[in-house]
């Protein structure tokens, strides 16, 4: 039971770790001077509605924008009491959208496992590529093989992501009438489950999976070609290779075995940058993922609204990093169950 | 040189095991570690290469007005959304030189579009080292010679002019200035941070490491996009374009550097040990001291490499930043300022050449991938 007591030691750090990732997006969200509520009242003052003044001034002590900053950001998260006693991120309330006049809870909904599929495709789909190709390059090192995955890997990794999204859009639609933009298509927004609708949304994960999986397929390639370098030329590759072990079989049975630990831990490095890239491409496709919304809510100061969303994307990271963390634990009985060395 | 039957070659000369090798090797000895590095970088073609191109790309950053036959800003409204111009030699089979015909541009009202015609019955030449916009060389010279510009009666646009009528090719030539600085300042901003926090974490251990660690291991398990996003909205707008720039660089700088602190401090906690720092210590070397002269020196190198290597990520969130209108705004010119006009599908499938400053990102980008690979090769001189 020893992986189940690692699970929860790690478990307990992830929360640790949140806990100070939320001091830090609070302090990040209220770094520009004012606040969405002031902001608007000084422009319904410069108007001279007082009607609206009212209404503001309201929401203001409604959602405690009039205590300091550290109550302010205790009442958030649900560790002190606020106007309405205890509910903040603890207590399942998110607060409130002033841009979209709705609770966050309502306005992220669906979009919260868009992105979290999103996410999960591109992960997926940075295995399935890298994986072969990886091996594929290793064993054929120097050949056309080799150098055509390197080119293909290094343009991935130097084309900026949302260029190569909008191109891909366009030549995935004139080519192989793929759907341009968003997740699924409009008739299905909102409407039930049902096995069309998932058809409708594979179609369109097509291109924001390859584009966000691009740069960290190329990454891990290289990263896997060099480590099954490093074990094809040990003595155990020759003995194999001497008993007349067939190719494909020596390959998997033993130098990948080893290589392969580090191309599970990677994921821990990978995710974080994958995530960047989803909430970019969201943006640039119009992906009803929580990127747009992130970049609305930064952009007009709805502090709720971005804090929760920066919380979600550091939380999902944490949850992906820690997978990793414990399959690792599982594949490699070397691996010391205090933690990896940083 | 004698072919043996079975194919292989076999030199003529005695063997001499001692002479070959000592030769070798006192030449080695001699030479000074730069040298050796330098002579390992250069069988690196590639790295060898991009260097190069990188340090010409950079020596001409203060020179852009001169490159640039307009200046950034500078509009053409009759020549909106033009095409490439292309620069012909011949006219009607007859070489006048470097040439353009003149372009003159008609609304289409059924597609609603500008189409520009080339009147191909006046050839007229190219200017070079003429007079134009005003602008200030290296940023105080002021100057108004261009390296070429068209004659009066046309316009050189030789990567299409965009939707204000700015000529592109200009445009990308000042936005260098601006996309090729920024990762300069943000690894600087990275370097000087991961190296002190890397050094005190590995050097003094205990709890600093401690310490130093976890706040390494929550930076880098953010996602640093939404971040960046985060902390450019911070940015005032009311702040001027290189004020915006200096801040930019330097959150970009900032969200970087845990990764250096973490080689370094792993280089750290093998290298106290050894004998020459205990041996400073003893002779009352501060601790300051003996991470300046005695530590650092020994794997300055490797940082360099890998800061090398982290640059063209700064150039490319950049250009993220700038693309979704949270990094540099117009009048600044960046090549992901530019960029922000190829957003939508419509560029891409009517006015391709918008999306031109995509070009230079990935060729640099590249290069230093490439110069960063060369030099971490290299800088081992000693290992084959």
């Amino acid at each position: 039971m020893e992986i189940l007591r690692y699970a929860i030691y790690r478990f307990g750090t992830m929360l640790m770790t949140l806990l100070v990732v939320s001091v830090l997006i609070f302090a990040i969200i209220n770094l520009p001077p004012g606040d969405y509520l002031s902001n608007q009242i000084a422009e319904l003052q410069a108007t001279g509605q007082s009607a609206g003044v009212a209404k503001a001034e309201f929401l203001r002590k409604e959602y405690a924008l009039d205590k300091p900053l550290w109550q302010q950001y205790m009442i958030w998260m649900g560790f002190m009491p606020g106007p309405h006693g205890f509910s903040g991120m603890v207590q399942g309330n998110f607060g409130w959208s002033f841009e979209f006049d709705s609770p966050v809870a309502d306005i992220v909904g669906d979009s919260l496992w868009l992105t979290v599929l999103v996410n999960l495709a591109a992960v997926i789909f940075v295995y399935a590529v890298a994986l072969p190709l990886g091996v594929l390059a290793a064993a054929r090192a120097r050949s056309w093989v080799d150098y055509t995955t390197a080119f293909v890997g290094y343009l991935g990794l130097a084309t900026p992501n949302f260029l190569l999204a909008l191109i891909l859009f366009y030549y995935g639609h004139r080519w192989f009438d793929l759907p341009i933009g968003g997740l699924m298509a409009p008739e299905f927004e909102g409407a039930p489950m049902n096995w069309d609708k998932v058809k409708s949304i594979l179609v369109h994960l097509i291109v924001p999976t390859f584009v966000i999986g691009t740069a960290g397929a190329s990454a891990m390639m290289q990263r896997l070609r060099a480590n099954m370098l490093d074990e094809l030329g040990k003595p155990y590759v020759e003995t194999a290779i001497a008993k007349g072990m067939a190719p494909s079989r020596m390959l998997t049975k033993y130098p990948l075995r080893v290589a392969f630990n580090p191309f599970v831990a990677d994921i821990g490095n990978l995710l974080p940058s994958m995530i960047s890239g989803s909430v970019l491409v969201s943006v640039v496709l119009g992906l009803q993922t929580i990127g747009p919304t992130l970049l609305t809510a930064l952009k007009t100061q709805d502090m709720f609204l971005s804090g929760f969303v920066l919380m979600f994307v550091a939380l999902l990271t944490l949850i992906g990093t820690m997978i990793s963390d414990v399959l690792l634990v599982l594949l490699d009985p070397r691996i010391r169950y205090e933690g990896r060395d940083a | 040189m004698t072919n043996l039957p079975d194919g292989r070659y076999v030199d003529d000369e005695p063997f001499d095991p001692q002479a070959s090798l000592l030769e070798l090797e006192r030449k080695d000895l001699d030479a000074p570690n730069w040298l050796l590095v330098w002579r390992k970088f250069k069988t690196h073609r590639l790295g060898l290469i991009s260097g190069i191109f990188l340090l010409i790309a950079y020596g001409l950053i203060p020179f852009a007005g001169f490159i640039a036959p307009y200046g950034p800003n500078q509009r053409f409204s009759e020549q909106l959304y033009s095409p490439p111009q292309s620069i012909k030699l011949f006219h009607e089979d007859e070489f006048v030189g470097p040439f353009v015909y003149p372009m003159t541009s008609e609304a289409n009202l059924e597609t609603f579009q500008w189409e520009f015609k080339p009147d191909t019955s006046r050839p007229l030449k190219l200017k070079f080292f003429c007079e134009g916009s005003t602008y200030y060389l290296a940023g105080f010279i002021e100057s108004n010679r261009h390296l070429f510009c068209a004659s009066e009666e046309a316009t050189i646009f030789i990567l299409g002019s965009d939707r204000l009528g700015r000529d592109i090719f200009s445009r990308v030539s000042y936005g260098a200035q601006l996309s090729l600085t920024v990762g300069l300042i943000g690894i600087t901003v990275s370097f000087v941070l991961g190296i002190f926090f890397g050094s005190v974490a590995g050097y003094f251990g205990g709890r600093v490491d401690w310490t130093v660690n976890r706040v390494i291991e929550i930076l880098r398990s953010l996602p640093e996009l939404p971040l960046w996003l985060a902390l450019s909205a911070a940015v005032p707008s009311n702040w001027s374009p290189v004020a915006v720039f200096f801040i930019i660089s330097i959150i970009l700088g900032i969200l970087d550097w845990p990764g250096l602190a973490r080689s370094v401090r792993a280089k750290f906690l093998s290298l106290r040990e050894e004998e020459y720092v205990r041996a400073a210590e003893m002779m009352g070397a501060s601790s300051g001291r003996v991470i300046r002269k005695h530590l650092l020196p020994n794997f300055m190198s490797h940082l360099i490499a890998s800061a090398t290597l982290s640059i063209p990520a700064m150039i490319l969130g950049e250009t993220a930043l700038s693309f979704l209108g949270l990094g540099l705004r117009a009048p600044a010119v960046s090549w992901g300022v530019m960029l922000n006009d190829a957003q939508n599908l419509t560029s891409v499938e009517i006015y391709p050449w918008l999306a031109i400053p995509m070009l230079p990102i990935v060729v640099v980008v590249l290069a230093f991938n490439f110069l960063g690979d060369g030099l971490r090769d290299s800088l081992d001189p000693y290992q084959q």
